[in-house]
């Protein structure tokens, strides 16, 4: 009896304690957008997040961007030469990669690569008590700390998406007419008049921001809710990478189904 | 305030994602042509739209000038009722006929405008009068069946 009583009590105070994190995310997300005038006015700060997040990222997003276009250019036109209409790769590609894979790989890898690395930072100043330090100098740390690295996650977050998808069609483009020979003129000529710009890119544009929001907003959360010591940074890092993705996962779902309901 | 290297990388990241984006708007999606930005709304009525979609093509002379906007069905006439965004640069006689066409032998469905003679031209939100329904290849195969049964009747 008394066995199951605890574990009755465990369950709710693993409950409770969920949603207690979850109302202190929320007003943490509040701090950070009231705070975050400073980071724009002091442009260096939210820049050098931009380079350590963004730029950083370039490589493996235009690297990661190139092979799965490559992959989709080979699949794609396993399955379209059954059907003997190979011309339409291009939309398959276009459309594959400005809708879906685009923005929900690139925010996969931007969680992992500068989200993870975010949360270390932030995490790491918190064990060291620099935040500590920084309150008792009267220089708010989520405005001098916090915001610019959001900020950072958030502006980085399409800049990367639309990089990985041009970089996606290129690769299905280069696998597709160079390597096969499908007809260079029919694959961009089908690509265009299938894709719509407001329709298909405009929202992987939109969807990669949100997803921007959501991994900045849980990298820089977990990294200053994480428990000093460095068992608790690593595992506020490990978190950051799975709730990033399931965010991510769980977010495309909801934004697919406002955004692409079914035209017929 | 010194320009640093660190501004030429975050320069840099930011002009190749724009030009990817541009890449993408330009070359991949189809913001350079068709795209309608001033429009004028039209109307027709069908028997039948067979498998026709919104945002599918009004063309005419086999050139985009517009978009299907809305399509619903009209409980008084028991008669679908499609809405079409007309590019605004194109105006067209009082008596054009709009008929729904396949582009190709499965391909999507679209609207054609073949344009007739009358001087007076079709107004934002007037109804196309003349229209052809879809032709639905079932109904095709089984006149063609009826009609090969009779021949074969008369003949005896």
């Amino acid at each position: 009896m008394a066995d199951s009583a605890s574990s009755i009590r465990k369950l709710g105070h693993a409950v409770v304690d969920r949603i207690w994190r979850l109302g202190f995310a929320a007003r943490f997300l509040v701090a950070v957008l009231r705070y975050s005038g400073p980071s724009f006015r002091r442009l260096p700060l939210t820049l050098r997040e931009i380079y350590f997040s963004g730029v950083l990222s370039l490589l493996i997003i235009m690297v990661s961007g190139l092979f799965v276009g490559l992959v989709l250019g080979l699949q794609g036109y396993e399955t379209l030469q059954r059907y003997g209409s190979t011309e339409a790769l291009g939309v398959l590609v276009a459309l594959s990669l400005t809708r879906e894979l685009g923005p929900v790989v690139a925010a996969l890898l931007f969680a992992s690569r500068a989200g993870s690395s975010v949360t270390a930072e932030i995490g790491l100043m918190k064990a060291t008590e620099q935040l500590k330090a920084m309150d008792i100098m009267a220089v708010n740390p989520i405005a001098r700390v916090v915001a610019p690295r959001f900020w950072g996650g958030v502006i980085s977050m399409p800049l990367l998406a639309a990089l990985f998808s041009a970089m996606g069609v290129l690769g299905g483009w280069l696998i597709g007419v160079v390597f096969i020979g499908v007809d260079d003129g029919a694959f961009w000529s089908q690509m265009q008049s299938g894709v719509d710009f407001r329709y298909d890119i405009w929202n992987g544009v939109i969807k990669s921001f949100v997803f921007g929001i959501a991994v900045s907003l849980i990298a820089v959360f977990e990294g200053y809710d994480s428990v000093p010591t460095a068992e608790g940074v690593s595992r506020a890092i490990t978190r950051t990478v799975v709730s990033s993705a399931l965010a991510i996962l769980a977010l495309d779902f909801v934004l697919t189904s406002f955004m692409f309901r079914g035209t017929s | 305030m010194n320009r640093t290297v660190l501004d030429l990388w975050v320069g840099f990241f930011v002009a190749i994602s724009i030009a990817a984006l541009l890449f993408l708007a330009l070359k991949v999606g189809n913001l350079s042509s068709g795209r309608l930005s001033d429009t004028y709304v039209l109307h027709a009525r069908f028997d039948n739209i067979g498998g026709l979609k919104v945002r599918g093509p009004v063309k005419s002379a086999g050139v985009l000038v517009g978009r299907i906007s809305e399509i619903r069905f009209d409980p008084a006439t028991y008669e679908a009722v499609v809405t079409m965004d007309v590019d605004g640069r194109y105006r067209f006689p009082k008596d054009t006929f709009a008929a729904i066409y396949t582009s190709g032998l499965l391909g999507e469905q679209f609207i054609g405008f073949d344009v007739g003679g009358d001087e007076k031209m079709l107004k934002a939100g007037d109804t196309v009068t003349k229209t052809q329904s879809a032709v639905v290849l079932e109904k095709l195969i089984s006149q063609f069946l009826f009609n090969k049964a009779a021949e074969g009747q008369e003949t005896k």
